[in-house]
Parts: structure tokens; C-alpha cells; sequence
């Protein structure tokens, strides 16, 4: 093998010692070397370019948070929280309603999107690789992406059509089932984080597989859960589409539920495209109080996950 | 022998209905709590194919007497006028479809470049805050967006951008760039979601990269190529039907979005080759003429054109999710 491999003779080396490159070795080399640069050129280009998206992404972020901020802070006082809207002409005033409505929206909306999207997320995990887990799963995703006005034509049919009017439950529906597929998806993904072993040592013990699941799995995944759903909350309280023609928004203060009833994204919207500079103001001050609202949520999420995560780093 | 080594293997994979044997009766999948816990589960699953069956079938019955009326007309006129009663959609499927594509081109290169920057090339420490920073755009709602379309990008848009395209690039010869610059346009509503579909395009990019094994960098860069080199040669192509996937997704966000839309796109029931002509998308038809509607044809053309975004949609994103999955097998779900 290897003295086939290797050419024999220490005496055939003196002439390539004495060998000088010729024309074409020289136009290939220099040919090599060029390519090397124009590539090397190319990745520092590249990776520049890499850098710049990366500031470009962020950029329209602080744009927008910093005049938020600006325009937000300058109209934003207490009155806004404790005062109703008042008449155009009239200075002042507040959006104490909406924040309630908002409030009761979201609640509604939770009241039905959260048990539904708990129970469809276990379901999958317990049921997962039967056909239906499979479709669920995939009609949830397919669900998630849907526009949120198809929600309240839905919901419209549904809930406004037949009794005549607006109403606070008409918006909760619209909301809830915007939450349902969100809240399947990341309960299955945290009820598949929880050991195997924690469940087969339940069932070991003699617990019955309800039992397991509910007094063992969930509670283990409980940080994640509630993680998904804040989630999903964050995202449903800035949504203004499901509410137009469901909650319709309101000027006065109501609390029922078979009435319109007002909402922040809502009345942001109805000011924002308002003629009046006064009505300007409150719609900043309204999406300063609105995204405070929602990134606290999204935040309070994030927090709940890494505890959640240190917990099983330090098992 | 065996019996007990298999009970608990058949018992965690949570199927295997009666258990196996005689002892397992009574600890196994068949006592009344859980038949009652499996119904009940069964039946919240169910709610999700319900749902979407029934917004099918509802929204499609509600349009039913408009598309019956005007038929395939109802998607190539352009004639909306609600007092004779003529309603056809398609300026707002073209302005539906024409500001996501421009959200698309814009915000599809820049997602990526943030998605392979965080991936490969930001340092660890950096990593989480840009990632952070960039899925923040998605939890910003889209009425905020719309806020500061009106009073902030609208008017940087006339004053600057649509001159800049205009006149300064020359672009106004070509008919897409043409006319007045008012505004509220189609450009700009493009721009508006191109900011609110960039987080999904990159959220999903980032993950499908970051799934891309390690040793398909090494070989590449064992073989000399350049950092730039080996993620174009051996990580993208990896990605590929996922970042794919990413960009339906957005589509189908932007596809959609209805609020931001709304606020900066003009409302013009007007067809126009211009982006800088002012327009209407399907979304922000429903939204602005809804509870104006003048008559019971009129509220049908409505969800008619609603059940047209509807099906666009339904398509776009299965597409988006079946690629999706096809790369993270069929487990995960990503954004």
C-alpha cells in the first residue's frame, strides 16, 4: 500500500527545488487569491448587511414606543381613569369606561376561551397520534391565523343578529374564540413538557388516569398554562376588529352584559379617526394606558416561564 | 413475566382502552371518573373543528343571497354602490392582495437578515434582547399601530418617501408609482403591515434556523467557505420549506389585518395601478361599512366578502402550517 502511495526516491527532489513557477501557475495563483478576496468581501458585505436588518427591525419599535410615550404622557392624567368621555367641544374627560369595558370584555372572553382551550390541549396530549388530535391540532394552527373580523361576523350572526342589538357577550364570544386555539396550542406544548415518569408513578400508586391528569399533570404544568394564557389575554385585550360590530363601543357607563358596552382599542379608533385634536390626545393617552396594559400581561407571562424554567434547571 | 413490564409502558402511552388483564381493572383506563374526564376532554377537542366549521358555514350562509345575486361578478366588479344596489369586491381583493405583497417584499428580507443574525452571528449576550425586542413588535395592537400610522407615518410618507420614490428615483415614469401623493395610500397601508408581519416571518425563521443541526455549518466551513458561504450553501437550503412557511404566515397575518389597515389605506372603492392612490382592502371594507350597511344586500355583500378573506386565508395558512410542519415534524408549533 504505502509504496504505492508514495513516490520512491529521495533523488527526485532536487528538481523541484530548482523549479521557478511558470506563466500560468502565476495567472492561476493570482486568479485563486483574487477569488479568496472577492469572497471574503462578499461575507464582510454580507454580515453587514445581517447587522443593519437587525437595526432596521428594532428601529420602527422605538419609533413607536418613544412617541407613544411623548404624546401619551403629555395628555395622559387622572382623570382619564376616573372620568367618563365627554361631548365633543368639551375639554377633559376620561375613558374610565372603556378600561372597565376592556376589563369585562377580556373576562368574558377568558370565561369561555380558557376552559374550552385547557380541556382541547389536554385532550391532545392524552389522545396524541389519534386522528382526531392530529386534525384538532392542525385546525387550531389553521384557526390561529384566521382574520379576527371573520370572528365578529360570527359572532354578529350569532349573538346581534337575533336579538336586535350590541351586546358586552356578543364581544366576549368574539374574544373567547379568538382564545380557544391560541390556548390549545400552548397548553399541549406545556402539559408535553411534564415528566412521563411523574404520570407513571401516579398510576403506579393506583391513581385512576382523571385523577393523574388532573391532580399530577396539570398542576405540574400549571406555571405554563397560566403562561398561555396570559398570552393569549395580552393579545385579545388590544383587539379592536372582533369588538366593532359586537360591543360596538359606548359613551356612557354600562356594565351589562346584553348591552353595548365600551372598550379601549375601541374608543382609540373611533377618536383616532375623529377630526378633533382634543380626541387626538385622549386616543394617545388611551394606547399608552392599552399597551402598559398589555405588554404588563405579556411580561407577567415571561416572568411566570422562567421561574418555571429555573425550577426544572435546579432539579 | 412480561405482564407487568408492559402495563405501565401501555398505560403512559395513554391509549390501550381495558388495560391489560384481569388486575388492571381496577387501576386502568375504564372506572366511571374516567370515562366521565375522557368525555369531557373529548368534547372541548371537538370545539375546536365546530368552531371553524361553523364560522364556515355561518359567515357562507350570511353572504349566500349576495354571491348567489351577482355570482362570479361579485369578484371581478368594481362597481360597489350600496343605493343601487351593485356590489362587486374586486378593488378591495386587489388592495387586499397588493399591500401584503408590498408588506411582503419589504419586510421579508429584513426578518430573515434579523432571523440568520440572531442564529449565527449575534454574540450570546445579545441574542435574547434582539429576539425579545422583535417578537415585541407582534404585542403591540394593531389600533396602535393605526394610531401612529395616521399621525406619524402618513405624513412622513407624503412629505418625504412617495416625493423621494417619485421624483428623486424617478419611479413616477413606471404607472405603480404615479399621481398624487395624498397620503393614506396603498404604500403606506404596505409599509404599516410590513412592520406587523415582520415578528412572525422572523419568529418562525429563527426557530426553523436554529433547528438546523450543527454539524451542517462545520462541514461547510471545513470545506473553507466563509461564514456567508456556508449558511447560504448549507443552512438556508436546510430551512428552506420552513422560512417558507415563516413568510405564508405572515401573509396570512397581513392578509387579515384589519385595524392598522383601515386607518392608513384610505377606504377608496377605487381600482388603481398606483400604490400611491388611496384603496380598500376586504378587511377594512367590513370594518368601516358594517354597521353603516344600508340594506339586507348590502350587510350580505359585507360577510360575502368577508367569506372570500375567509377562504383566501384558510388556504393561505394551511399552506403556511403544512410547511411549517413538514420542517418541525409535526410536533411543534412555531410563533
Amino acid at each position: 500500500m504505502s509504496d504505492l502511495a508514495m513516490p520512491p526516491a529521495s533523488s527526485e527532489i532536487p528538481p523541484v527545488q530548482t523549479l521557478r513557477p511558470t506563466t500560468r501557475q502565476r495567472a492561476t495563483a493570482a486568479r485563486t487569491l483574487a477569488t479568496v478576496r472577492r469572497r471574503r468581501a462578499v461575507n464582510v458585505v454580507m454580515v453587514g448587511l445581517l447587522v443593519l436588518s437587525a437595526i432596521l427591525t428594532t428601529l420602527p419599535l422605538v419609533l413607536i414606543l418613544g412617541h407613544l410615550l411623548k404624546s401619551g404622557f403629555s395628555s395622559l392624567n387622572w382623570a382619564f381613569f376616573t372620568q367618563l368621555p365627554k361631548p365633543v367641544g368639551e375639554t377633559g374627560g376620561g375613558m374610565a369606561n372603556a378600561i372597565v369595558g376592556t376589563l369585562i370584555l377580556v373576562g368574558l372572553g377568558s370565561l369561555i376561551g380558557l376552559p374550552i382551550g385547557v380541556g382541547a390541549g389536554l385532550y391532545l396530549v392524552e389522545r396524541s397520534g389519534t386522528k382526531l388530535a392530529t386534525t384538532v391540532r392542525f385546525l387550531a394552527d389553521v384557526l390561529n391565523g384566521l382574520p379576527s373580523i371573520v370572528l365578529a361576523i360570527f359572532a354578529w350572526n350569532l349573538l346581534v343578529r337575533s336579538v336586535g342589538h350590541f351586546s358586552a357577550l356578543a364581544g366576549g364570544v368574539a374574544l373567547g374564540a379568538m382564545m380557544v386555539p391560541m390556548v390549545t396550542r400552548t397548553t399541549e406544548e406545556m402539559v408535553r413538557l411534564v415528566p412521563a415518569a411523574l404520570r407513571e408513578a401516579a398510576l403506579a400508586l393506583g391513581y385512576s388516569r382523571a385523577r393523574t391528569s388532573l391532580t399530577i399533570v396539570l398542576r405540574t404544568a400549571t406555571a405554563g398554562i397560566v403562561t398561555g394564557a396570559l398570552v393569549a389575554i395580552a393579545r385579545v385585550a388590544g383587539e379592536t376588529a372582533p369588538l366593532l360590530f359586537t360591543a360596538f363601543g359606548n359613551q356612557f357607563a354600562s356594565t351589562a352584559l346584553d348591552r353595548p358596552i365600551a372598550a379601549l382599542p375601541l374608543q382609540i379608533y373611533t377618536y383616532a379617526v375623529s377630526p378633533y385634536d382634543d380626541w387626538h390626545a385622549q386616543a394617545w393617552a388611551g394606547a399608552l394606558v392599552l399597551i402598559v396594559l398589555v405588554l404588563a400581561i405579556s411580561l407577567l407571562a415571561r416572568a411566570a416561564t422562567r421561574s418555571r424554567f429555573d425550577a426544572r434547571g435546579g432539579e | 413475566m412480561t405482564e407487568p413490564a408492559i402495563a405501565p409502558a401501555e398505560s403512559t402511552s395513554g391509549r390501550g382502552p381495558g388495560g391489560a388483564g384481569p388486575a388492571s381493572t381496577s387501576l386502568g383506563g375504564s372506572s366511571t371518573a374516567d370515562r366521565i374526564y375522557n368525555g369531557v376532554i373529548t368534547l372541548f377537542a371537538l370545539c375546536v373543528p365546530l368552531l371553524l366549521l361553523g364560522l364556515f358555514f355561518e359567515v357562507g350562509a350570511a353572504g349566500w343571497p349576495a354571491l348567489k345575486k351577482f355570482g362570479v361578478g361579485f369578484l371581478f366588479s368594481s362597481n360597489w354602490d350600496p343605493v343601487r344596489e351593485q356590489f362587486g369586491v374586486a378593488p378591495a381583493i386587489v388592495g387586499t392582495l397588493a399591500t401584503s405583497i408590498v408588506a411582503l417584499i419589504i419586510a421579508t428580507p429584513l426578518a430573515l437578515g434579523v432571523a440568520i443574525y440572531i442564529a449565527e452571528f449575534a454574540p450570546t449576550w445579545l441574542r435574547t434582547p434582539i429576539a425579545f425586542l422583535v417578537d415585541l413588535l407582534a404585542a403591540i395592537p394593531s389600533v396602535v399601530y393605526g394610531l401612529w400610522g395616521i399621525f406619524v407615518l402618513v405624513p412622513i410618507m407624503r412629505s418625504t418617501v412617495m416625493p423621494f420614490l417619485r421624483d428623486t428615483l424617478h419611479l413616477g415614469a413606471t404607472p405603480f408609482f404615479a399621481g398624487p401623493a395624498y397620503g393614506p395610500s396603498v404604500l403606506t397601508a404596505g409599509v404599516i403591515l410590513a412592520i406587523m408581519a415582520l415578528p412572525y416571518i422572523s419568529s418562525v425563521s429563527r426557530e426553523v434556523l436554529l433547528a438546523v443541526p450543527r454539524t451542517q455549518r462545520e462541514a461547510a466551513l471545513a470545506l473553507g467557505a466563509t461564514r456567508w458561504e456556508a449558511i447560504q450553501g448549507a443552512v438556508l437550503p436546510y430551512a428552506r420549506t420552513g422560512i417558507i412557511g415563516g413568510i405564508i404566515l405572515g401573509l396570512g397575518r397581513a392578509l387579515g389585518e384589519t385595524m392598522a389597515v383601515t386607518m392608513v389605506i384610505g377606504n377608496r372603492h377605487d381600482l388603481s395601478a398606483s400604490l400611491f392612490a388611496p384603496g380598500y382592502s376586504i378587511a377594512s371594507l367590513i370594518a368601516n361599512e358594517f354597521t353603516e350597511a344600508s340594506g339586507d344586500l348590502h350587510l350580505s355583500a359585507l360577510m360575502a366578502a368577508g367569506f372570500v378573506l375567509f377562504v383566501i386565508t384558510l388556504i393561505v395558512n394551511a399552506i403556511a402550517r403544512w410547511l411549517v410542519w413538514q420542517m418541525a415534524g409535526g410536533q411543534r408549533s412555531v410563533a
